[in-house]
């Protein structure tokens, strides 16, 4: 399973690194979402809950480019036939492709959060740095596990691009809770984690059920 | 197939529900807070009970039809998510009156359960596009119950993150269990509740006898173009 598992998400950072279709959007696409949020709120810098909101946000939303494309190269070129074909079990399509999306969200944050910070965020980051990994790392695993349930669930459909959006941004909203609550005291004026381990575990909570429902139930897509 | 036991239950749920009515408007006393308005209670807080169960037994009608490859409980599951789709939509409306008529709000965002229910229900709204954007009937019911499974996993989770963002807890009115009720409003809630819930089986067995005599008759009309 381990084996399979590797050689599809080698194959996918392959792909991606020789395309870039997927980070560079999802990139782009968030520097373009925070001066959207420059202007719709007429605002130069923010602290607090609404610098947390909009980073969130802002991230969940590139989430969605990535997810949208997950599984892009496999149905425009045929090769999810190929995948299915090959003698390796769903449930390490599944790794594969989570572990794929982990790998894209967190080479998006890597430049989207330095990006915030520079652009929007008033207070520095700079005390708040080793909090803000662990939140990332575990929002990236829940982003990852409900984006390729998602990813494959619409990938069959014929309305896919409006699929994937409408179903995952109401699944992350427990997810939106944890990470913004966890992150707004650390983007004040006078930064300092408070209440971090209820969100962190609710956050917890919330990737493992996800990991676990997503493995429980990935067999029965993609089947054909 | 489906149509057993229909008019006894519809019976049942006619009686439940006038005697239900009844209750509340000549039984249960006036809230000393409130006054009339208090009493959608007997129809807001049933129907968002139902409502959630019915979204749960599609979850589990799915996880029937992904372990025995039975068409019929994915059916049952689309069935039990429609209603419930309905009754939310319903109890959205009455929680936006009874807000607006005790709070002066049409909408309030620190109150938890109806926030969480909101959630629930533009989550669930997207079975209608999942499910009627996919062609093959086979892989319909399949994904459609791998959305009712993986929803239904979501709603607890999704109750308890949005009731821990609260700031603070708002000033219950009522204890939603009906835990702390006077008898007389204990007593009109709880055959409100088995009103509602007994008039979500008829509506529910109704909609799949209809589903089933349509599959049949479309399964007919075939044979009969084949076999002129």
């Amino acid at each position: 399973m381990i084996a399979g598992a590797r050689a599809i998400l080698r194959k996918d950072l392959l792909i991606e690194l020789r395309t870039k279709e997927s980070v560079p959007a999802m990139v782009l696409f968030s520097v373009t979402v925070y001066v959207l949020f420059h202007f719709g709120l007429d605002r130069d810098s923010l602290d607090g809950e609404l610098a947390s909101g909009v980073l969130w946000v802002t991230l969940l939303l590139a989430a969605v480019i990535g997810v949208t494309r997950l599984f892009a190269a496999e149905r425009e070129q045929g090769g999810i036939d190929g995948l299915l074909l090959a003698p390796v079990d769903r449930t390490s399509l599944f790794v594969a492709k989570a572990a794929a999306l982990f790998v894209f969200l967190t080479a998006v944050e890597l430049v989207a959060v330095p990006a915030f910070a520079l652009l929007l965020l008033g207070p520095g980051l700079g005390g708040a740095l080793p909090e803000l990994f662990v939140i990332l790392a575990l929002a990236n695993l829940g982003v990852a596990a409900v984006g390729a349930l998602v990813a494959a669930l619409a990938a069959e459909t014929r309305a896919r691009e409006l699929i994937v959006p409408l179903l995952l941004l109401p699944l992350l909203v427990p997810l939106l809770i944890a990470c913004a609550q966890a992150t707004e005291p650390l983007l004040r004026q006078d930064a300092g984690p408070e209440e971090l381990g209820r969100w962190l575990s609710l956050l917890s909570l919330y990737d493992v059920v996800f990991v676990l429902l997503s493995i429980a139930v990935f067999d029965f897509l993609l089947e054909d | 197939m489906y149509s057993k036991s229909l008019v006894p239950l519809a019976v049942a749920s006619v009686v439940t529900i006038t005697t239900a009515l009844v209750l509340v408007f000549f039984y249960a006393p006036l809230d000393a807070d409130q006054g009339f308005v208090q009493k959608i209670f007997y129809i807001h807080v049933p129907m968002a009970i139902v409502a959630l169960c019915g979204f749960v037994a599609g979850g589990v009608f799915a996880i029937r039809h992904l372990r025995s490859g039975d068409r019929s409980w994915d059916m049952r599951s689309y069935v039990a998510i429609h209603m419930s789709i309905i009754l939310g939509l319903a109890v959205l409306i009455t929680g936006a009156i009874w807000a607006k008529a005790s709070w002066g709000h049409w909408w309030l965002w620190d109150e938890p359960v109806l926030v969480s229910f909101l959630v629930v229900f533009l989550l669930y709204c997207v079975y209608y596009p999942l499910r009627f954007s996919i062609e093959d009937p086979d892989r319909q019911a399949r994904y459609s119950s791998v959305f009712a499974i993986t929803a239904g996993a979501f709603v607890p989770l999704n109750f308890m993150a949005v009731r821990l963002a609260e700031k603070y807890t708002h000033p219950r009115v009522l204890s939603q269990t009906g835990g702390s009720l006077p008898g007389e409003m204990r007593l009109t809630f709880l055959v409100a509740l088995l009103g509602v819930g007994l008039l979500f089986v008829t509506l529910w067995k109704l909609e799949l006898t209809a589903k089933h005599a349509s599959m049949q008759l479309k399964r007919l009309r075939n044979r009969a173009r084949v076999a002129a």
